[in-house]
C-alpha cells in the first residue's frame, strides 16, 4: 500500500495540520517508509484473536455522581491565548 | 557528593552533615556550569528549588522527615508541576506554566523532595534520540557528539553527568530504558497502572507509564516507593495495596530462573553488546541463577503493531492542542479552521506531525480494521507469548538496545531506522509488563551498554532484587563519564 500526494493532503486536513506542497511531498515519502514497516503485520493470520485494547483486563471504575472539583477557572484561563468574561475566545464561527 | 546514592544523601541529611539547601545549591551549581553544553534541562528555577529545599529542612527540623525528605530530584518536562514551565519538549507549550501538579509531582512533594528542574525530552516523548526536542538535542555525557537516547534523554543525561542524583522519566515504547542504557544508568518502567498518569502529558495512553531513573536499582526502589500508588483521577490506575519495593533487595538469587528469549539473541545482536550481555548471564549464574531458553515468537512484530497503536492514540490525545485553551496560537488567521491548521503546523515539529498523520490515517474510515484492529490482535499475541514464557522463568533477560549511543544526526532523517532502536523494548509496553535497564559494560569506544530485565506483572520488587544483587557483584553502575 502506498499513499498518494492527495492522500497526504486529505489526512493532514483531517488532522487540522496545514501542509505546503513541498512538505506534503516530503511527508509522503517518509509516511510510505513507515507504512512499509507496518505492513509486516498483514502477513499474520489473526483470525479468532480477540483485539487487546489495554494492557490489563480491568474494568472502568465508576464513582459517585457528585461534584468533587473546586472552581479553578481563573487559574486555568490564565494560560489561555485569549479569554474574555470567563470565556475562551476564538474567531467567529456563526454569522 | 556528585555521585552519591540517594541513601547516602539521605544519610547526610539525617545526621546533619548537610542540609537540603546545601545539597540543592551544589547540584544547581553543577547544572549552571555544565548544562549549557549538555542541554539536559529545559527549565531551571533556583529560587523555586531553594524554597522547596528550605521547606524540606523545616520539615526535618520539626521531626517530620520521611526517608528521602530533602533529597532533590529532576523531573521530565512531561510532568505538569504547578508554577513550573511545562513544555513537553514542544513549541506548542513554550509558554505553558502549569496550573496544577501531576500525581507523581504531588507524591514527590509529599515526600519532601525538592525539584531541581525540568529535563529536556523528545517532543511529546516521540523519539529515541532527544533530537526532536524544540529546545535542542541533549548530549550524551559519555561522548558529547552522541545522543543520550530518548525520549527521557535529559533525565538520563543529567543523572549520568551528576547534575541530579535521580530523575523521573516516562516510557511508552522504551523511553526510560533505552536512554538509561545509552547513558549508563538504571531505569525502571513499572507495570502499566502502578504509577498514575494524571498530569503526565499523554502520548499513547494505553502504553504510557512513568518510572524512576537513577544510579542504581536500590535508588530506583526507593523512588518507586514514592511514585507508585492509586489515584482515582487516572481511570487506569490500579487499586492495590501499597508495596515496599525495596523489601526483597537483599535476597540471594539462588534458584532464580532467567529466561533468555531466542529472538533477542539472534542476528541483530552483535559485537560488544552481545558480549556484555553474555558476561552478565555468566555473572548471574555465579550468583546462583539458572537460565532457560524461552521464545517470544511474535516479538518481531511489536515495532509494526506499536507504530499503529501509539500514533493512533497520539493523534487523538494531541487533538487538544488547538490554540484555544493553552499553549501556542498562530499570530495570523482568518477563521477557526485556519487558526487550527496554522497553530498545529507551526506548533508541532515534524516527527510529531508524522505520527499524528499516521494515527489519523489508521483510524480513518475504511482502514480501521486492517490497521488498528489487526495491531490490537497482534498485541494480544505478544502478551500471550510473555505469559507462556513466564511458565518457565521468573524474569526475562536480554539487551536493552541493539547498539550503544549513536552520533547526533546519524538517524535524524530516517524515521524507520530510528524506530528500530526500540526493537527490544516495545513489546514490554504492548504487554503492559514491567521492564528495567541497568549498566552491564562498555563497548570498545567506552560507551555504556544496557542490560534489560523484563518481569511478570507486579514483579517490580523481584526485578529490583535481581538488579541489586547484580550491582553488588559488579561496578558498571558506579562508573562515571570522564570530564564530569
Amino acid at each position: 500500500m502506498s499513499l498518494s500526494l492527495d492522500d497526504v493532503k486529505r489526512i493532514a486536513h483531517l488532522a487540522r495540520i496545514r501542509v505546503s506542497d513541498t512538505e506534503a511531498a516530503q511527508t509522503q515519502g517518509q509516511l510510505n517508509g513507515i507504512f512499509s514497516l507496518i505492513e509486516a503485520m498483514q502477513a499474520v493470520d489473526t483470525q479468532g484473536v480477540e483485539p487487546m485494547a489495554h494492557a490489563r483486563d480491568v474494568y472502568q471504575r465508576l464513582r459517585d455522581d457528585r461534584a468533587t472539583e473546586t472552581d479553578r477557572r481563573e487559574a486555568y484561563q490564565a494560560v489561555a491565548p485569549q479569554t474574555e468574561a470567563g470565556l475562551y475566545l476564538v474567531p467567529k464561527v456563526i454569522e | 557528593m556528585t555521585y552519591h546514592s540517594l541513601k547516602q544523601l539521605a544519610g547526610q541529611l539525617a545526621t546533619g552533615k548537610a542540609s537540603s539547601v546545601e545539597l540543592c545549591q551544589d547540584y544547581l551549581a553543577r547544572i549552571q556550569a555544565r548544562n549549557p553544553d549538555l542541554n539536559a534541562f529545559i527549565t531551571v528555577d533556583a529560587e523555586r528549588t531553594l524554597a522547596e529545599a528550605r521547606a524540606a529542612d523545616a520539615l526535618r527540623a520539626a521531626g517530620n522527615a520521611g526517608p528521602l525528605t530533602g533529597v532533590p530530584i529532576a523531573h521530565k518536562d512531561i510532568f505538569c508541576a504547578e508554577g513550573w514551565l511545562t513544555t513537553c519538549g514542544s513549541k506548542m507549550l513554550y509558554n505553558f506554566v502549569s496550573p496544577y501538579d501531576a500525581h507523581v509531582i504531588e507524591q514527590f512533594k509529599k515526600a519532601g523532595m525538592p525539584t531541581l528542574g525540568k529535563t529536556n525530552m523528545d517532543e511529546f516523548a516521540m523519539g529515541s534520540s532527544n533530537e526532536t526536542s524544540y529546545y535542542g538535542p541533549v548530549k550524551n555525557p559519555w561522548d558529547m557528539a552522541r545522543v543520550p537516547g530518548g525520549s527521557s534523554g535529559g533525565s538520563a543525561a543529567c543523572v549520568a553527568a551528576g547534575l541530579a542524583p535521580a530523575a523521573t522519566g516516562t516510557d511508552t515504547g522504551g523511553s526510560i530504558r533505552q536512554p538509561a542504557a545509552l547513558c549508563g544508568i538504571t531505569g525502571l518502567k513499572p507495570t502499566y497502572g502502578v504509577v498514575s498518569r494524571y498530569g503526565m502529558i499523554a502520548f499513547a495512553s494505553s502504553l504510557d507509564q512513568g518510572g524512576p531513573m537513577a544510579r542504581s536499582a536500590e535508588d530506583c526502589a526507593l523512588l518507586l516507593n514514592v511514585m507508585a500508588g492509586f489515584d482515582g483521577r487516572d481511570s487506569t490506575s490500579l487499586e492495590r495495596e501499597q508495596e515496599d519495593y525495596a523489601r526483597d533487595l537483599a535476597k540471594p538469587l539462588n534458584g532464580l530462573r532467567i529466561g533468555l528469549p531466542k529472538e533477542f539473541f539472534g542476528e541483530g545482536l552483535t559485537g560488544d553488546t552481545a558480549k556484555a550481555v553474555q558476561e552478565a548471564i555468566a555473572q548471574f549464574k555465579k550468583l546462583g541463577a539458572t537460565t532457560v531458553e524461552v521464545s517470544l515468537p511474535n516479538s518481531g512484530l511489536s515495532v509494526a503493531a506499536y507504530y499503529v497503536i501509539a500514533p493512533a492514540e497520539a493523534s487523538s490525545n494531541l487533538s487538544r492542542f488547538d490554540g484555544v485553551r493553552y499553549g501556542y496560537r498562530t499570530p495570523d488567521y482568518t477563521d477557526l479552521t485556519d487558526m487550527y491548521e496554522k497553530t498545529r503546523a507551526e506548533g508541532f515539529g515534524s516527527e510529531v506531525k508524522r505520527r499524528i498523520l499516521i494515527g489519523t490515517y489508521v483510524l480513518s474510515h475504511g482502514y480501521y480494521d486492517a490497521y488498528y484492529i489487526q495491531a490490537q490482535k497482534l498485541r494480544r499475541l505478544i502478551a500471550q507469548d510473555f505469559a507462556e514464557a513466564y511458565r518457565q522463568c521468573d524474569v526475562i533477560l536480554g539487551p536493552t538496545a541493539p547498539t550503544t549511543a549513536f552520533k547526533l544526526g546519524e538517524k535524524a532523517d530516517d524515521p524507520v531506522q530510528m524506530y528500530l532502536s526500540d526493537i527490544y523494548t516495545i513489546a514490554v509496553n504492548l504487554a503492559g509488563l514491567p521492564g528495567m535497564s541497568l549498566p552491564c559494560g562498555f563497548d570498545g569506544q567506552g560507551l555504556p551498554i544496557g542490560l534489560q530485565l523484563i518481569g511478570d506483572y507486579f514483579s517490580e520488587a523481584r526485578m529490583l532484587n535481581v538488579a541489586h544483587q547484580y550491582q553488588l557483584a559488579t561496578d558498571w553502575h558506579q562508573r562515571t563519564p570522564g570530564g564530569f
